[in-house]
């Protein structure tokens, strides 16, 4: 072996490992460093500071002293509010992604069953919207959904109904926008699923005498399984910590703990408490998150075994 | 095997008649008509694009003819979709569902004929081990060798016991050594069913192997209908003579045509080509003649006949194990494919030495060895 093979050779090997580094070193810089920011400041107290929260850490009279406070975490128990905030919030994620389910399994079929050329517009035209900011096309809706709104005018101007409908500031108003704006998520795992099954599959159901129903029921929802999980992961753990679409679109009764988050945060100023609430929403979110995992690499396996 | 079907055709199962399928202008199948007998199996013969696969789609009901009738133990199955009709297909990629087990793959037509429970699970047990897949019933598809996984779509497609079983390139995704073994056992296990089968296949070899008749498509159309050996030994167009086997072709006027011999004016001979059959047709009018390299004899001795014979030298060798191919060439630069087996190139031939490339040689057939075909 001559040195510039053996050149190439550690070039290989170390850029092997850089690949992997790169999204390691991501996640180190932008989620765990600030996850343990965050979690550091769950156990301290509030003051009127700059920054408003001690330190954990402190050095007086030759004595090293860590004072972990659970209060924090106590008064998430003690108190309902936060109970229920999180129990609605879960509630709420997941009525929508129901929802998305049942909206975004039909489009995704739909486009899958597309000639291919037309496919790739049907994809635009899904993810087209996302072009645009997530505030305004949320502020959009309250145009679309207020008083005098969009829908309300049409509807009156139409005679359908002589009052107008009450939706915005209601938890109907907060299903609408997370489903508006999580779909595409729900509908491209679910696409991306189904447009590699394999047609013959189909004909071989309906040869051995499946109707198209059963033939959907039995091989094409079995086989998309992995689809509906992705999906309904991408759109669930996001809604979960929704604060824009509740804060904009929902009504004082719509509790969600994103929103008593931005509260703690901003209106109490208690950072230790707004960071306690955080770090056990992302706790709650880690069995989901594990569901969503053990599929993808079940679904990467199968890819392996096919090939 | 082969021969006895031609011979009663009083039971024809299914009845394919004038059979066109259009897609936008372009007849993949144009006016196909066959009859296909109770038990036989039947090879659809053709390269790809003839129009073998829209046709075998037809049958099982994925595609509708644009005109004609497809008629099945007595019934037409034109508006009949394919869950229900009593057709059951192995497809090329054998289609396994790969969610289910070997057993629940099986079971799956199964369950939509209303059987109990236990009858299902007999049904199960009984082509499974017509298959000899027992023990692996448990296991999914993309645990199984390409093999077993044949022998799973075979009896999954066998277990509903249909009237008329389609098999779609069946060899198509196996590998050469295991296409052989294979083709036997399909064959043992088909007839032991007494299935109708119908198969579609581009490999000459496994159609012959396998069917007891075999059909060549060209172009949406059916150009020769026979057993194997027919087929092979009389083709009836130039197209049937090339496509299956190789074939050398020789292209002249006809100057002698009667009941029982006609004889053919070549540019590529010095003599005139004699076949022992008449023709139908008139003196002068173009013909060719198509003759099999190992109907050919080469030797170093003018051969003692006044026609079919031609000098030429030895060009090229190939050597096939238990065969060779001679490549003669001829004084007009036409080459003549002489095949020999090597039993016989090791021995002397006509008192000289082994024959070897750039020797003079000639090269001879019977009066029965070839075909005039006129088109």
């Amino acid at each position: 072996m001559n040195i510039a093979q053996v050149f190439t050779q550690t070039l290989k090997q170390s850029g092997k490992k850089l690949v992997v580094l790169l999204p390691f070193s991501w996640l180190l810089v932008f989620f765990l460093i600030p996850f343990l920011i965050v979690l550091q400041i769950s156990f301290s107290e509030s003051r009127i500071a700059q920054p408003p929260f001690t330190d954990l850490t402190s050095f007086v009279d030759d004595v090293y002293t860590i004072s972990l406070n659970l209060f924090n975490y106590i008064d998430l128990y003690e108190y309902d509010l936060y109970l229920s905030g999180y129990i609605s919030s879960v509630k709420i994620a997941f009525t929508a992604t129901t929802l998305c389910l049942l909206i975004g399994y039909p489009i995704a079929y739909a486009i899958a069953k597309l000639p291919p050329h037309t496919r790739n517009l049907a994809l635009m035209l899904v993810i087209l919207p996302s072009w645009t900011s997530f505030l305004i096309r949320i502020y959009a809706w309250i145009g679309i959904l207020k008083q005098n709104g969009l829908i309300n005018n049409a509807l009156m101007g139409l005679g359908v109904i002589e009052q107008p409908l009450e939706i915005l500031h209601t938890p109907i108003a907060v299903y609408i926008g997370i489903v508006y704006a999580y779909l595409p998520f729900m509908v491209l795992p679910i696409y991306t699923n189904l447009v590699k099954h394999d047609s013959s599959l189909l004909e071989a159901a309906a040869d051995l005498g499946a109707r198209p129903i059963g033939s959907f029921f039995k091989i094409t929802l079995p086989l998309s399984v992995s689809g509906i999980v992705a999906g309904s992961m991408l759109v669930f753990i996001p809604s979960v910590g929704e604060f824009v679409i509740p804060e904009l679109l929902g009504g004082p009764d719509t509790l969600m703990i994103g929103k008593l988050l931005w509260s703690e945060f901003f209106n109490a100023r208690n950072w230790p408490g707004a960071s306690a609430v955080a770090v056990v929403m992302l706790l709650l979110l880690i069995l989901p998150i594990t569901i969503f995992q053990r599929y993808q690499a079940k679904d990467l396996e199968e890819q392996a075994n096919e090939h | 095997m082969a021969s006895s079907f031609a011979d009663d055709k009083k039971n024809v199962h299914l009845s394919i008649s004038q059979v066109v399928k259009d897609f936008d202008g372009f007849k993949a199948v144009n006016d196909v008509s066959l009859d296909i007998y109770q038990g036989e199996i039947f090879a659809l013969l053709g390269a790809s694009g003839c129009g073998k696969s829209t046709l075998l789609r037809m049958l099982a009901g994925f595609e509708k003819p644009t005109s004609g009738d497809i008629i099945l133990d007595g019934q037409s199955m034109l508006d009949v979709p394919p869950y229900e009709r009593p057709v059951n297909m192995m497809f090329q990629s054998y289609a396994l569902f790969p969610h289910m087990t070997v057993e629940q793959n099986i079971a799956f037509g199964l369950k939509h004929d209303n059987l109990s429970r236990p009858a299902i699970a007999n049904k199960v047990e009984e082509v499974l081990n017509l298959v000899r897949m027992t023990e692996y019933a448990k296991r999914k598809p993309h645990q199984l060798s390409g093999g077993q996984q044949q022998r799973v779509a075979l009896a999954r497609s066998l277990a509903k016991e249909p009237k008329l079983l389609l098999l779609d390139e069946p060899m198509g995704a196996l590998d050469k050594k295991l296409r052989t073994q294979m083709q036997l056992e399909i064959v043992d296990i088909l007839e032991a069913v007494e299935v109708t089968c119908v198969m579609v296949t581009h490999d000459q070899e496994e159609a012959m192997t396998m069917a007891s008749r075999v059909g060549i498509m060209d172009q949406g159309v059916i150009r020769q209908v026979g057993e194997p050996v027919d087929v092979y030994e009389h083709p009836n167009s130039r197209m049937t003579a090339e496509f299956i086997g190789s074939v050398n072709i020789f292209e002249g006027t006809l100057s002698k045509d009667e009941s029982d011999h006609a004889e053919l004016i070549c540019d590529d001979l010095t003599v005139a080509i004699h076949a022992s059959h008449g023709v139908v047709g008139s003196l002068g009018m173009p013909m060719a003649y198509a003759v099999r390299p190992e109907k050919i004899q080469i030797k170093r001795r003018a051969p003692d006949q006044p026609c079919n014979w031609a000098k030429g030298t030895i060009k090229d060798i190939a050597y096939l194990g238990s065969h060779s191919i001679y490549h003669v060439e001829l004084a007009n630069e036409k080459i003549v494919l002489v095949s020999m087996a090597n039993s016989d190139r090791w021995s002397e031939v006509d008192d000289g030495p082994r024959l070897s490339w750039e020797d003079e040689v000639y090269v001879y057939w019977a009066d029965d060895s070839g075909v005039m075909l006129n088109s």
